[in-house]
């Protein structure tokens, strides 16, 4: 059959690994080439910075950041490399982020499906959904720390880390909403007829036409989901001051930024490296998936 | 339903009592109500169709004959009139399950195998797995592809796609088959071997079809009847019964009868054409098609 594995269909994954690989050389390439002609003291122009600096304090070297990634975190002994540590809290908000990621998506696809349900849901829900991504993260923090230290239900406690997830599915519930509303409304009218036509039930229609229909949307959707909930981690850990993740860290190493500038850096790319490959482990979740992925939306 | 039928028989579900119309319309009209105003689509309409007729709606663009076919089909209501399909309302008739219904466009799920398709009206009606297998198999013979059970539609040429969907439209051995415009995106040479394999599906099942067409040359071969239908507001205005002998071969197209019937219709069209009201009209009628 034609669906068996061939070498075509990993040509594609491959040929977008390549690229993905060529855009970081490139831009590794691009930092080198900024630092090398750039002004040491950036350019002003009527007191504005327009220019930054790039001297090897703002700018360390690409090479000077891995190294340091191989090298202890402090003069402390026993302290661990800096890679070893970003490593940890890697995992750490990885953890928190999936947790994060899980209820933003079931709570956005229970949301888009509320909205599918009636024309009148979706036009009292949908303008929230909009809005509730206007709500700056840091300012709800605070307040979700708040609620959650007061939740004491038998042996079940609030844990720090509990907000953390919470925050980064506020986040991440959104694309999903969006897609998946927009994905169960995908069908076209000939698909709804014919469903119509032999008198399936709605709940019937759902499962077997409207469902399969969203995968195409739900799947970005859902890999958009990771990359947000990872931000909303990060930036929560940092606003609730939860330790041991990589928003910490960031906090933790910005401090010694005058005198080791390639510290802070190391946190900032890990940060960047744990979306990537969040929104990665959600790809995995597509592969199964193909012959719903025809025509995939991105 | 059909789960316990021996592979191999075709035959459609015994007809209804003998005397029940497999749909009658009587004085039915419909009008939409858009944003320009009241338009009407059918006026007035009587049309009976006996078990067993192959009936087809001819007629311009915006006369309401694929309108005509979705009331039956009861995806859309009448305004006025009353309209019953084995004598029963439309909405009964499709909750049963009576009719089997193919577009325009096939209409396929891109994410299911030509077999997958062809089960998916078994599959909502509850028929176990080894029933729809054996009805599957029977489908694909009948429509002439059996070594395409496995593909995907997108994997399929437009006239094996239309094909497919007609397999699915007859999944359920309907005693009525609803077609609007099944051929009306394939080219000639395609539209012409389908039009074979359909006449050879109704000859094997007897089962009575609505054909909804744009082709006079289709129409004449294929039908029994020949409903013929004019715009503004859409209205039978001629019905021709064609008499060629059955069961019809690529040869009845080179009869003279052939011929003679083709003009008949050709010329019922063309009557209606010449009192084409504004042009203007026309426009807005045509918005419906």
């Amino acid at each position: 059959m034609t669906t068996r594995p061939s070498p075509a269909r990993w040509a594609a994954p491959l040929r977008r690994g390549a690229i993905g690989a060529a855009a970081l050389v490139l831009a590794c390439a691009l930092w080198e080439l900024y630092k090398l002609v750039g002004p040491d003291t950036g350019a002003h122009l009527f007191g504005a910075s327009v220019l930054p600096r790039a001297d090897a304090r703002s700018m360390p070297h690409v090479w000077d950041v891995v190294a340091r990634m191989g090298t202890p975190e402090s003069s402390a002994a026993g302290s661990p490399s800096v890679g070893a540590a970003m490593l940890q809290a890697c995992w750490f908000t990885l953890r928190v982020s999936i947790a994060g990621w899980l209820a933003g998506v079931v709570g956005g696809f229970a949301l888009a499906v509320v909205m599918h349900g009636s024309r009148m849901a979706e036009a009292a829900v949908y303008p929230w959904v909009v809005l509730s991504q206007t709500v700056p993260l840091i300012a709800l923090a605070p307040l979700v720390v708040g609620w959650g230290g007061k939740i004491h239900v038998g042996e079940f406690v609030w844990e720090r880390w509990m907000s953390v997830a919470l925050i980064a599915s506020y986040l991440a519930f959104f694309p999903v909403a969006v897609g998946a509303l927009r994905g169960l409304q995908s069908p076209q009218q000939a698909h709804v007829e014919l469903f119509r036509a032999q008198a399936a039930s709605p709940w019937r229609t759902f499962w077997s036409l409207r469902l399969p229909a969203s995968v195409p949307y739900v799947l970005p959707a859902l890999r958009l989901g990771a990359a947000t909930a990872v931000v909303g981690a990060v930036v929560a850990e940092v606003s609730t001051g939860t330790k041991g993740g990589i928003g910490r860290l960031i906090i933790a190493y910005a401090q010694s930024a005058s005198g080791d500038p390639a510290k802070p850096w190391a946190a900032i790319v890990a940060a960047g490296a744990l979306g990537l490959v969040a929104a990665g482990l959600v790809t995995l979740l597509g592969l199964g998936l193909g012959r719903y992925r025809i025509a995939e939306v991105s | 339903m059909s789960t316990q039928l021996p592979t191999g028989t075709l035959a459609s579900a015994p007809p209804p009592t003998g005397l029940t119309p497999a749909v009658e319309a009587r004085g039915v009209g419909k009008v939409f109500t858009t944003r320009a105003g009241a338009v009407t689509a059918l006026e007035n309409v009587h049309l009976t169709v006996a078990p067993g007729e192959f009936v087809s709606l001819i007629g311009p663009s915006g006369c309401g004959k694929s309108t005509l076919l979705r009331l039956v089909a009861d995806l859309d209501a009448p305004t006025s009139g009353e309209l019953s399909v084995f004598g029963k309302a439309p909405r009964v008739a499709r909750e049963n399950q009576d009719y089997g219904i193919a577009f325009q466009q096939a209409g396929l799920l891109p994410w299911r195998t030509v077999r997958a398709n062809i089960e998916l009206p078994l599959e909502l009606h509850g028929v176990g797995r080894a029933g729809r297998a054996a009805r599957a198999t029977e489908l694909l013979e009948l429509v002439g592809l059996p070594d395409f059970a496995g593909h995907f539609p997108h994997q399929l040429s437009g006239g094996m796609q239309q094909r497919v969907a007609i397999a699915r439209a007859l999944a359920e051995q309907p005693s009525l088959l609803l077609m609007d415009e099944p051929f009306g995106a394939l080219d000639e040479m395609t539209r012409e071997r389908m039009n074979l394999e359909l006449i050879g599906i109704w000859n094997r099942t007897k089962t009575t079809v609505v054909f909804v067409t744009h082709s006079i040359p289709e129409a004449v071969f294929l039908s029994t009847r020949v409903v013929v239908m004019s715009a503004r507001p859409g209205r039978i205005s001629k019905v021709v019964d064609i008499d060629l002998p059955q069961p019809r071969t690529a040869d009845t197209r080179e009869t003279a009868r052939y011929f003679e019937l083709v003009t008949q219709v050709r010329e019922a069209l063309r009557r209606h054409e010449s009192e084409a009201p504004l042009p203007a009209d026309r426009i807005r009628a045509e918005g419906l098609a």
